[in-house]
């Protein structure tokens, strides 16, 4: 077991012919995902690597090759269009890799979700989503630095995430799973979501989570923590040490309610029971620690 | 990317949503005569920077006569501006804009920006116009009047209506406001604003409703189609080295230590930030040379480093996931021997084919301080300099 992706996930890539597309649709194929399909407009009929179909629509990846995991390497320009296509086609978990993406473009995305229940976004600008003991990788990740087991990671940024998984690796401490929720103001899957399935996972023991400054989905996740989380968790804030003189607008730091610094986040991810790395190079022994302290404590 | 209240303005008058008559002086003479020809008993000169607060700090006068204007934009010109957003060091005025003067009834706010909460463009709307914002956030939440819009509909005249019997108009401004509301919700979505703040909007004596104020942001990922807009954007507003790391796509902060920081991935790049602290040194930037970091790209981050006089010491911090740490050396060794790197180099790499990548920054013959984790990196960095 697992959250989001296991043994049974058959994925089509979108964008599989473009330079990002296919060395990515290379790299899961050596991993050992099931890539059955790949999506060009125009490319339909024609194979990729001789072994992978590749169909103009998604909905024909649905139903001649049994795809229901989407992951999507369109340009930004178009990659709104292909998550509405995915969710269309009934596709259920759809991890949107692209970076740059204009908000406009992922607020409307985000309605049309709205009317597809069952539908699970992740990202944009996300590294992707992977569980090592199904060997099912999915995204941009280094597969070589996760090993299989009883870890569950969710982050914020890409290659923090690899920091993370790269300690815990070290340490012995294999991933259950390791979700990359991305780093863009409007995303399809926050921390309380991925948090969610972690607890419920019988497969996951502990968990760490990675967030950054800005916005208020860490302390959104720490709330559900307080409220509800079962398991032994870590985490850590980036961005400590960046200055407060790059400030946003008015209306951004409005929106908030003032949230959004490292030093906020943190208080509260401490106050709901998570144990707090103190360094990035610490993620690892924090997670270790927090093992053998335990759950935390309902209030 | 930001523009200035005049532009910003220039935007608002396309789409119907109410300004007072201005005109932009870039000398002093300018500013008379366009006072003079605006023709008000009174008019007001407005510093051109892109940062908030202009009018606590200095940058917002009336004047009673054209020859005043004139002596207002005298000493505003050249001057540096120091305002709450613009950091201790201030902005430099190279514009100011003159405005009629207006009877005014009573100062209200508005913005409209995404809650990330909710995923959906809000507006906010407040009595407590002209002042500090932020505090009426935050001590009277209950204060800022909110409304999201759905994208499929978009704003919607009872949404219009809401706000402005929240706000407490009456008579025909609310209409007038509705409609405000409505063409600037437009405008918005048309030219992908990220940003768009009024503080204040006035309502007149006579009821009319105008933008005093327009602070206007836009989304950087969508001016690929909006070339019209690219022509607002004003350099001298823009850290030159910001501006030269945009041109290689490259994320790049300036900040006041001495520790240049190439690292990929944002998150990754405040980590290490954050572990040159903790170890007792403080970072010269913040720089994530990204996924795809080509050798070309690798020198022009150094480059760019490097043109700051500060820095004592470069650290790089490379989680070669995808991307091989042996391709990274080589651009790391061809970036330093092109720019004859002269500080202490440390080099942390991670991921595949590490070795590789080591042992030829072992044989470059540079004078490169390897380490093999985040924290090693950091201490070998800040002991470089000491």
């Amino acid at each position: 077991m697992s959250i989001l992706v296991n043994e049974n996930t058959k994925v089509v890539c979108q964008g599989i012919t473009g330079s990002a597309g296919s060395f990515h649709a290379k790299q899961m194929l050596e991993y050992g995902t099931k890539l059955v399909a790949g999506v060009t407009p125009g490319k339909g009929g024609t194979d990729f690597e001789g072994k992978v179909p590749v169909y103009n629509t998604v909905a024909d990846a649905v139903k001649q090759a049994g795809a229901n995991t989407s992951v999507i390497f369109v340009p930004p320009p178009f990659a709104a269009d292909s998550i509405m296509e995915a969710a269309d086609a009934g596709i259920s978990l759809i991890i949107t890799i692209t970076e740059g993406i204009p908000v406009n473009d992922m607020v409307r995305a985000k309605r049309y979700l709205q009317g597809k229940p069952g539908v699970r976004l992740i990202g944009p600008n996300c590294p992707g989503v992977i569980t090592p003991g199904a060997k099912c990788k999915i995204g941009i990740m280094p597969g070589h630095i996760h090993k299989p087991g009883r870890i569950g990671v969710v982050s914020r940024s890409g290659t923090l995430t690899y920091e993370a998984v790269h300690q815990l690796t070290q340490l012995g401490l294999g991933q259950s799973t390791a979700v990359g929720i991305g780093g863009d103001p409007v995303n399809g899957t926050d921390f309380v979501d991925v948090l969610k399935l972690f607890n419920a996972d019988p497969e996951t023991d502990a968990v760490i989570m990675i967030g950054e400054i800005g916005g208020d989905a860490e302390e959104r996740g720490a709330e559900y923590v307080a409220r509800e989380f079962t398991k032994p968790i870590a985490g850590f804030i980036a961005g400590q040490s960046a200055p407060p003189g790059k400030r946003m607008g008015h209306a951004g730091a409005i929106i908030s309610g003032g949230k959004g610094t490292a030093t906020e986040k943190m208080k509260a991810m401490e106050a709901a029971g998570f144990l707090m790395a103190a360094s990035p190079a610490e993620l690892g022994t924090t997670l270790q620690e927090a093992l053998k302290r335990g759950a935390p404590k309902k209030r | 990317m930001k523009i200035h209240e005049y532009q910003g303005k220039e935007i608002f008058r396309k789409y119907g949503v109410p300004t007072p008559k201005g005109i932009l002086a870039l000398s002093p003479n300018e500013a008379e005569a366009a006072a003079k020809h605006l023709g008000t008993p009174v008019v007001v000169v407005k510093a051109q920077i892109h940062a908030g607060g202009r009018g606590k700090g200095g940058g917002v006068k009336l004047a009673k006569s054209p020859a005043e204007a004139k002596d207002l934009a005298k000493q505003m010109l050249g001057m540096k501006l120091k305002t709450i957003q613009t950091g201790p060091e201030g902005q430099t005025v190279h514009k100011v804009y003159i405005e009629e003067g207006l009877a005014i009834g009573q100062e209200l706010y508005l913005g409209v920006t995404l809650d990330r909460a909710t995923s959906r463009i809000t507006f906010m709307a407040s009595r407590e116009g002209g002042v500090e914002i932020e505090e009426v956030a935050e001590k009277h939440p209950e204060k800022i009047l909110r409304e999201a819009v759905d994208p499929a509909v978009g704003f919607t005249d009872f949404q219009g209506r809401k706000l402005a019997f929240g706000l407490g108009l009456t008579g025909p401004t609310v209409n007038k406001f509705v409609q405000f509301c409505s063409s600037l919700y437009k405008m918005f979505i048309d030219t992908d604003a990220s940003l768009v703040e009024i503080n204040p909007l006035v309502i007149l004596k006579d009821g009319g409703v105008v933008a005093l104020d327009a602070k206007v942001n836009f989304d950087e990922n969508a001016l690929y189609r909006h070339k019209d807009l690219l022509e607002y954007r004003d350099l001298a507003e823009e850290e030159p080295r910001e501006t030269q790391a945009k041109e290689w796509d490259l994320a790049y902060i300036a900040l006041d230590g001495n520790i240049g920081c190439m690292v990929n991935g944002a998150g990754l790049a405040m980590a290490t930030m954050d572990t040159i602290k903790l170890v007792g040194g403080t970072p010269a930037n913040f720089l994530d040379v990204g996924g795809g970091a080509s050798k070309e790209k690798v020198t022009a981050a150094f480059k760019l480093i490097l043109a700051d006089p500060a820095v004592k010491a470069v650290l790089v911090n490379i989680f070669g996931g995808i991307m091989k740490c042996d391709v990274i050396a080589e651009g790391i060794i061809a970036a330093a021997k092109e720019v004859q790197l002269k500080v202490p180099l440390v080099v942390r790499l991670e991921g595949t084919n590490v070795e590789k990548g080591k042992e030829l920054l072992r044989n470059s013959g540079l004078a490169i301080t390897p380490a093999d984790n985040l924290r090693q990196a950091a201490e070998k960095a800040v002991a470089a300099i000491k």
